[in-house]
């Protein structure tokens, strides 16, 4: 079972994608999936938490994350030394970041960094980076086929905001594929 | 099965999804957390006009079972959905419903009771109205949840049942957590589930008294129909779910599942959504060779007394997890489930696990320890009769 676990702000979408990537494993490869936020209430700005859970076989531990393969971090303002924790060993962080070396210091753990917060606004308007998130960690990881969560958008989203998020996803997807090549 | 109908929705959703499949003419309901997204989605359903009911936007949870009481006595389908104090606010209803023999469906979010207050996950709040007269099904997943608010209508307005029927999700774990249900096709579920017919209703051609008062007289005899009515309704129950997987394809074993209890020298009972949790610790455990079993209950009411007889007669030791404590005395799954137990001829020793009150996570850890404490007793050692799990302070300490 791989396990994500995405940490936001109450209005960033951290949930919206923790279930957009689980549609997309479920729906759309046949594998099933549980996305869950932390309960609780919700609140605007607050920091929150996703779960993604992705398995082969029907999932049904319900209990809470303990330890996961992937955290992904939509807003940079969250980072703390202890950010790391629960975070397997040889596990992955995907850091939305425009200063990487900033977060040199979290050790343990894999590290990957884009500039979410640079894609969204240039091709959304908005500083709303889950899609682009999603696109670092599929590229990163492999989770999931790009053209899943290319459909999990499609099926997830209003019609108005598919087009541009798909360009969101595929940006960010690349851009860190381009650096594992290097 | 075809993509359009599969969806990945919450258990909350499921339920929405499963209740308007069942065709409720008119819902009544209240919104509390955790089960506020099933009326959301069920008002733009109405809104929409892919359920053609009526949603009447009633002022408490008091109002709302009254209303679907009003529904159910002119021969129409009704729907609610409550949670935690809302289900405590509606209490009075309860009784009124299941005298009244009106086949009330009701979704309830299993939540704990106030105080301290929390929107969090327990049992407490529906385990408190076992005694309201209304079937009780916890389901372990949202497609239990949708399976069985369809099946709740058939089982409820059965002619040798008309009994409310209570739907229990765990609040948050199983409500707020998404994952993929099939959405069986509405042509199979008319065909399931055909509109309800009674010849108990409000009526110009036929008028009858109904919500009445009764003497010392008669009282008892009202009392004891409605008691007989519930355990005919296991007869029923195991029908219906039989008939719905030779229709739908989704069988869930009646009265209540087991999973690895065939050889088990001990077996933990559970409800609801840790059940999944425990299966994952089961298959562990029994990857070492330990001999452990699963009984999940299904039915709190009618209880499955043989059922649960039958299947541990051959096991050492038994535990039960509740996510309640009945305060003075011990949790209120375990009260019951001694109660079927005393009737064997020789039955099993039994300890009671405590764990998970007001939302907190029942880890497999925990499961594991119980487990472990069980096999420790199988052993002849001696365990806590009722330990409190995974809590911070000490008793008596």
């Amino acid at each position: 079972m791989i396990e994500v676990r995405w940490h936001g702000r109450g209005g960033q979408g951290s949930f919206t994608v923790a279930r957009l990537l689980g549609k997309a494993a479920a729906l759309f490869e046949n594998r099933p999936a549980l996305a869950f936020p932390s309960f609780g209430p919700e609140r605007r700005g607050a920091p929150v938490l996703g779960f993604t859970k992705i398995d082969d076989k029907k999932i049904t531990d319900r209990s809470e994350v303990v330890a996961c393969d992937y955290a992904v971090v939509l807003d940079e303002t969250l980072i703390n030394e202890k950010i790391t924790n629960g975070i397997k060993e040889n596990g992955t962080i995907v850091i939305n970041t425009a200063h990487p070396e900033k977060y040199d210091y979290l050790n343990g753990v894999n590290q990957i960094s884009i500039d979410a917060t640079s894609i969204a606004l240039e091709i959304l308007g908005r500083p709303i980076t889950n899609t682009a998130m999603l696109g670092a960690l599929v590229a990163a990881s492999g989770i999931v086929s790009l053209e899943a969560a290319i459909k999990g958008i499609e099926n997830e989203l209003k019609p108005s905001l598919v087009e541009k998020n798909v360009e969101v996803l595929k940006r960010a997807y690349n851009e860190v594929k381009g650096e594992n090549h290097e | 099965m075809t993509e359009k109908n599969r969806y990945f929705v919450s258990g909350d959703e499921a339920v929405a999804l499963g209740t308007r499949l069942a065709r409720p003419h008119v819902i009544s309901a209240y919104p509390i957390t955790p089960q506020t997204i099933v009326v959301e989605r069920l008002s733009e359903m109405v809104e929409d006009g892919s359920l053609k009911a009526e949603f009447m936007h009633v002022e408490s949870e008091h109002s709302a079972i009254s209303a679907a009481m009003g529904v159910s006595s002119v021969g129409a389908r009704s729907f609610t959905a409550t949670s935690s104090q809302g289900l405590l606010y509606m209490a009075e209803g309860l009784h009124y419903a299941s005298g009244g023999r009106f086949p009330v469906v009701m979704m309830n979010a299993n939540r704990a009771t106030a105080l301290p207050w929390s929107i969090f996950g327990d049992l407490r709040d529906s385990l408190s109205q076992l005694d309201s007269g209304w079937i009780q099904v916890y389901v372990e997943d949202a497609q239990e949840a949708l399976d069985m608010m369809i099946q709740a209508y058939k089982i409820a307005e059965h002619k040798k049942v008309l009994t409310p029927f209570m739907v229990n999700l765990d609040g948050f774990v199983l409500t707020h957590t998404y994952e993929e249900v099939e959405v069986p096709d509405q042509e199979m579920v008319d065909q399931f589930l055909p509109p309800f017919e009674t010849p108990n209703k409000m009526s110009i051609e036929k008028p009858m008294n109904m919500g009445f008062s009764t003497s010392p007289a008669d009282n008892m005899e009202f009392k004891f129909q409605q008691h007989k009515a519930m355990m005919d309704s296991i007869a029923v129950i195991k029908e219906v779910d039989q008939e719905y997987g030779d229709m739908i394809g989704r069988y869930y074993n009646g009265m209540i599942d087991t999973y690895q209890c065939d050889d088990a020298e001990v077996i933990l009972m559970t409800l609801g959504s840790v059940t999944g949790t425990a299966r994952v610790v089961v298959d562990a455990l029994r990857a070492k060779g330990l001999k452990v079993g699963l009984l999940k209950i299904r039915y709190m009411r009618p209880f499955p007394e043989k059922e649960i007889q039958e299947v541990v007669k051959n096991a050492k030791v038994i535990g039960v997890l509740d996510k309640d404590i009945s305060f003075g005395f011990e949790g209120t799954i375990y009260t019951n489930v001694n109660s079927a137990l005393v009737r064997m001829q020789s039955h099993p020793q039994s300890y009671n696990f405590v764990a998970g009150m007001g939302g907190r996570d029942v880890s497999k850890a925990d499961i594991e320890e119980m487990f472990m404490d069980l096999l420790h007793a199988a052993k002849g050692e001696e365990i806590e009769r009722v330990k409190f799990i995974n809590m911070g302070v000490e008793i008596n300490g």
